[in-house]
């Protein structure tokens, strides 16, 4: 792994510290609407591995495209996503980012490419090659980051997408946030080779394993990869070594690692180290701490009171996005049966 | 004994793994985890890593290796966790299970057993809630079976298994934490025919899996008004019992199919088109069906609840074939 770069600006590092904290108090509060039912279905948080969304994707241009997994509420925040729409749509509710129909897993805005929240394993993969081989086709010059888990890997879409990106020299970032469980699988029970970065180059792909749980590392990692990527015009592969600290989603009774190895990564959290460092080094003040609490909750706050003040979205508009809306895209809701002639 | 589908199911696991030596359990998340919807859980304790066998996220792999395993002489139960994921083996399944012995003239059979979980209801939106037992029911060389009462989800799966063809058992996720009694002597369940869970003469209700709740509560509810719903229940969905279900809709002369499954080219217009084959000049009625909107599973509740089968929906239906509007 690369080695971690040591300093930071006060601006920088108060901005990875926002941005994180951000995403973890957002999440904390959704566990506690789950509680409450009032967000429901699967509900799956990335508490533990915020560094990863925060050092990607501020890197990105504002026409570039992220696709994500399920776990993507934090590469929604960080793609711009307002928080608001973003509650709302956990909330199912109209002013949501997807219009209520996705929830949880399916954040989605054309505004920023935010192309999903995709809830199949590995079902992102293709989607970021064909996203990224219309921009090459189209002599645009952007960037794909496809986000998808270590799980993902054992699908036959992941080899094949890696090769059809390597072939076809797609502007592709693929970024595997390995947190070293799919579910209750861990990677070495799943894996023959766990350095998940030398699968992909295997494919020719240029590839790199970072510590997932330093904001630093991992963009110094995307900024090199994305840079290579523009000028090349070639894939490039970050294997982020991170940790889920929350379980699987809310259902799982964690029976499959010790508490004590989640504690161990506690211990690497990726906000309680950085604001330590920065800390230490005299770069930023209790106060800042104070002060970017205090922002994050007055988001949050509103995020809530937003989603509370949404609507549901009328029953009578059950059929609507299936298509197009035009004269022949609706079928006609079950039918009545014929009646007897007179 | 009093238990859940989810213990009748583990039960039947259990038993088929003491008896014969040739039977594991594999797919994701089936040891450790304790299966996803904790079917499997306890099981890796009592019969180790062997014979209850984790697999990575490779749906088509572990499937094909389930089929490559029962022409190997084992009699592998191969855990899909849900029909939504069975889209990546697909083609094993279509291609490969369903068509071996045929394509060999014979020679080969693949008596594999996949369990996958199906049907909507938990808001798990759209990717998460699929019904497509009617994709699997349309392909010979496969049988398909889906128990809806606790007796068949702890007797089914030993003839399944008893099947030296590939048996697909779908189980609907609403029946997991379902209790009933079970009778100390149900190991093994006919799956051949489809079972009358009510006798009525005005109407059949006819349905499978998750349904038949939905289904007995609405013969309740039309029993109120006068109106006795005969209700069938599958059971298998192929090859599909057409003496059963004709005796019934010849009897009542009417009929209500039930699915889960979207309304076009669903299993209830199959069913429908053979009794119109066969006791079209029996009806008294119009054939009518009650089954999923044709929309993707939208996330909030009260739009997925409008999109699925209701109870009310089968009994206005019910009163609409009978003619009495209200
Ligand atoms: C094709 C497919 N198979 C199974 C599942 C069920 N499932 C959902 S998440 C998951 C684990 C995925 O782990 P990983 O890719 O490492 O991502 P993580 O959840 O750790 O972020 C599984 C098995 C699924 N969604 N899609
Ligand atoms: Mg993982």
């Amino acid at each position: 792994m690369n080695d971690k770069p040591s300093q930071v600006s006060r601006e920088q590092g108060l901005q990875w510290l926002l941005d994180m904290l951000r995403i973890r108090r957002m999440e904390e509060k959704c566990a506690e609407l789950y509680g409450e039912e009032k967000i429901r279905g699967f509900l799956h948080l990335y508490i533990g591995e915020e560094a990863v969304a925060a050092g990607v994707i501020p890197e990105l241009e504002a026409e570039d495209a992220v696709v994500a997994t399920y776990r993507e509420h934090g590469h929604a925040l960080m793609r711009g996503i307002s928080m608001n729409a973003i509650l709302a749509e956990m909330y199912g509710k109209q002013e949501g980012c997807s219009g209520g129909r996705g929830g949880s897993m399916h954040l989605f805005d054309a505004n920023t490419r935010f192309c999903g929240g995709n809830a199949i394993v590995s079902g992102g993969l293709p989607l970021a090659i064909g996203l990224a081989l219309a921009d090459k086709m189209q002599k645009q010059p952007r960037v794909t980051v496809c986000f998808f888990g270590e799980g993902a890997v054992a699908e036959g879409e992941f080899h094949e997408s890696l090769n059809l990106a390597a072939l076809w020299q797609l502007p592709v970032l693929f970024v595997c946030e390995n947190n070293l469980y799919a579910m209750g699988t861990a990677l070495a029970r799943s894996e023959s080779v766990t350095d998940i970065h030398r699968k992909a180059e295997s494919y020719g792909i240029h590839s790199t394993a970072v510590d997932g749980m330093d904001v630093m590392s991992v963009n110094t990692a995307a900024r090199l990869a994305l840079k290579k990527i523009r000028t090349e015009q070639v894939p490039a592969f970050l294997e982020m070594r991170t940790y889920r600290f929350r379980a699987h989603s809310m259902f799982d009774p964690e029976l499959y690692r010790e508490k004590t190895e989640v504690e161990q990564w506690k211990q690497l959290c990726p906000i309680t180290t950085l604001r330590a460092r920065l800390k230490a080094q005299q770069v930023i003040t209790d106060e800042d701490i104070a002060a970017i609490e205090q922002t994050a909750a007055a988001e949050i706050q509103a995020a809530v009171a937003f989603a509370e003040a949404g609507h549901w979205e009328p029953v009578e508009d059950l059929m609507k996005y299936v298509y197009t809306e035009s004269e022949n895209s609706v079928i006609p809701a079950q039918a009545g049966i014929q009646t007897p002639p007179p | 004994m009093n238990m859940t589908y989810r213990e009748a199911m583990r039960a039947a696991m259990r038993e088929a793994l003491q008896q014969d030596e040739r039977v594991f359990l594999m797919g994701e998340d089936v040891g450790r985890y304790g299966g996803c919807y904790a079917v499997s859980k306890g099981l890796l304790d009592e019969f180790g890593e062997e014979r209850i066998r984790d697999t990575p996220l490779s749906e088509s792999a572990f499937v094909g290796a389930g089929i490559g395993a029962a022409l190997g002489g084992m009699r592998p139960i191969v855990e899909v966790m849900t029909v939504n994921f069975s889209l990546l083996c697909l083609d094993q399944i279509v291609n490969t299970a369903a068509t071996l012995r045929h394509m060999s003239g014979g020679q080969f059979s693949v008596p594999v057993v996949l369990r996958m979980t199906t049907g909507a209801g938990r808001q798990l939106a759209a990717q998460h809630s699929h019904s497509l037992e009617c994709w699997y029911a349309h392909v010979p060389g496969l049988r398909v079976i889906a128990p809806a009462t606790l007796e068949d989800m702890r007797g089914m799966l030993r003839v399944a298994l008893e099947d030296p063809d590939p048996v697909i058992i779908f189980e609907h996720n609403a029946l997991y934490n379902r209790e009933g009694e079970l009778p100390d002597d149900v190991s093994v369940t006919e799956i051949r025919r489809a079972a009358v869970r009510r006798t009525g003469n005005h109407i059949s209700l006819i349905c499978y899996g998750g349904n038949l709740v939905k289904a007995l509560e609405a013969a309740d509810e039309l029993a109120k008004s006068g109106i006795e719903a005969e209700v069938i229940d599958l059971r298998s969905l192929r090859p599909l019992d057409d003496a059963t279900i004709l005796t019934s809709v010849r009897k009542t002369r009417r009929a209500i199919m039930i699915d889960e499954g979207w309304h076009s080219g669903s299993l209830a217009a199959e069913i429908g088109m053979r009794i119109s084959e066969q006791a079209f000049y029996d009806l008294d009625a119009p054939l009518a069906r009650v089954c999923t909107a044709e929309v993707p599973i939208p996330y909030p509740s009260h739009l997925e609840q409008a999109a699925l089968p209701q109870v009310a929906t089968i009994v206005s239906k019910a009163r609409e074939v009978l003619g009495q509007h209200v």
